[in-house]
C-alpha cells in the first residue's frame, strides 16, 4: 500500500494505492492520524488505485472519521473502483460518507 | 470434498500474505474473475484474522486452509484451527445505518464474510473449529 497527499486550498487530498488489509491498515491509519495531528481536518480520500480493502481498513477509516468529526472536519471519498465500491456499499459507508466519482467533482462540492 | 490445494500456517498475521497467495491462485484456477477473486480473498482474510487474533489466547497454534470443491462442485474454503471453540456465526450483525458518531468500530468483518459468499458454515469436530466458506460459480463471476 502506498499513500500520497497534496493540498488543494483547505482540503488534503490523500491517495491510497494497492491493498489495505489487516497488515497494511495500521500504516494507513497512522498516516491519517499524523495529518490530523498536523492540523488537517478535511480529507478527500481518492481510492482510484486501491484494489482491495478489508474490514481492518474500514475500521481505520471509521476511526479517522470519528476523530475528524470531533474537530468539526470531514472525510470524503472519490474514485472508488468496483470491489472497493461493493465493500463500501455492503458496510453502509455510502450513507455516512459523501462519495464522488472524481477529485474535481468532490472539490467543487466542498465549501 | 475434493481437495485442490492446502496449507498449514502458524496463526499469525505475518502468514496472511502466504495464505492469500494460495487462496487467490486456487480461485483463479477455478475460473473466477478478478473481482470475485478479490471478494473470496476478503472473506478468507476476515476468517483468518479472527483466528489470528482470538483463537489462541494462551499458546501458539496453527491454521489449516483447504481449497476445494464440495459435493455439488461448488468452490469451498475450509479453514480450521484447534483454538478455543468459537462459532463465528454467533456474532451479531453490525448496525450499518448508524451515523459516524454512533457507528461501532468492529463487527464488520464477519458481516462482510457472510455477504460475499453464498454460505458460511461452522462446526466443532474433534478439537477443531471448522469454518466453511462456499461460493457458487455463475455467469456474473467467471
Amino acid at each position: 500500500m502506498e499513500i500520497a497527499a497534496r493540498k488543494e486550498k483547505n482540503v488534503l487530498v490523500v491517495s491510497a494505492k494497492g491493498r489495505i488489509d489487516a497488515v497494511t491498515a495500521p500504516q494507513f491509519e497512522n498516516s491519517l492520524f499524523d495529518f490530523i495531528s498536523k492540523g488537517e481536518n478535511i480529507f478527500l480520500v481518492n481510492l482510484a488505485h486501491l484494489e482491495y480493502i478489508s474490514s481492518a481498513g474500514l475500521r481505520s477509516i471509521l476511526a479517522t472519521a470519528k476523530k475528524l468529526k470531533e474537530k468539526k472536519g470531514e472525510m470524503l471519498f472519490a474514485g472508488l473502483q468496483d470491489p472497493v465500491k461493493e465493500v463500501f456499499k455492503i458496510s453502509g459507508f455510502n450513507s455516512i460518507f459523501r462519495i464522488f466519482a472524481t477529485d474535481e467533482e468532490a472539490l467543487a462540492k466542498i465549501e | 470434498m475434493k481437495v485442490l490445494s492446502q496449507i498449514k500456517i502458524p496463526a499469525r498475521l505475518e502468514y496472511l500474505q502466504k495464505s492469500m497467495n494460495l487462496i487467490s491462485s486456487c480461485a483463479r484456477d477455478q475460473g473466477f474473475n478478478q473481482n470475485k477473486i478479490l471478494e473470496i480473498e476478503l472473506a478468507a482474510e476476515e476468517a483468518l484474522v479472527n483466528i489470528f487474533k482470538y483463537a489462541y489466547k494462551t499458546r501458539e497454534g496453527d491454521v489449516e486452509i483447504i481449497c476445494g470443491l464440495d459435493n455439488n462442485e461448488n468452490f469451498i474454503l475450509e479453514i480450521s484451527d484447534t483454538g478455543e471453540p468459537f462459532n463465528v456465526l454467533s456474532v451479531a450483525d453490525p448496525d450499518i445505518t448508524a451515523d459516524i458518531s454512533e457507528r461501532q468500530i468492529g463487527g464488520l468483518g464477519v458481516f462482510l464474510m457472510k455477504k460475499l459468499t453464498e454460505s458460511v458454515q461452522y462446526r466443532y469436530e474433534g478439537d477443531k473449529n471448522i469454518l466453511s466458506l462456499i461460493v457458487f460459480k455463475d455467469k456474473s463471476n467467471i
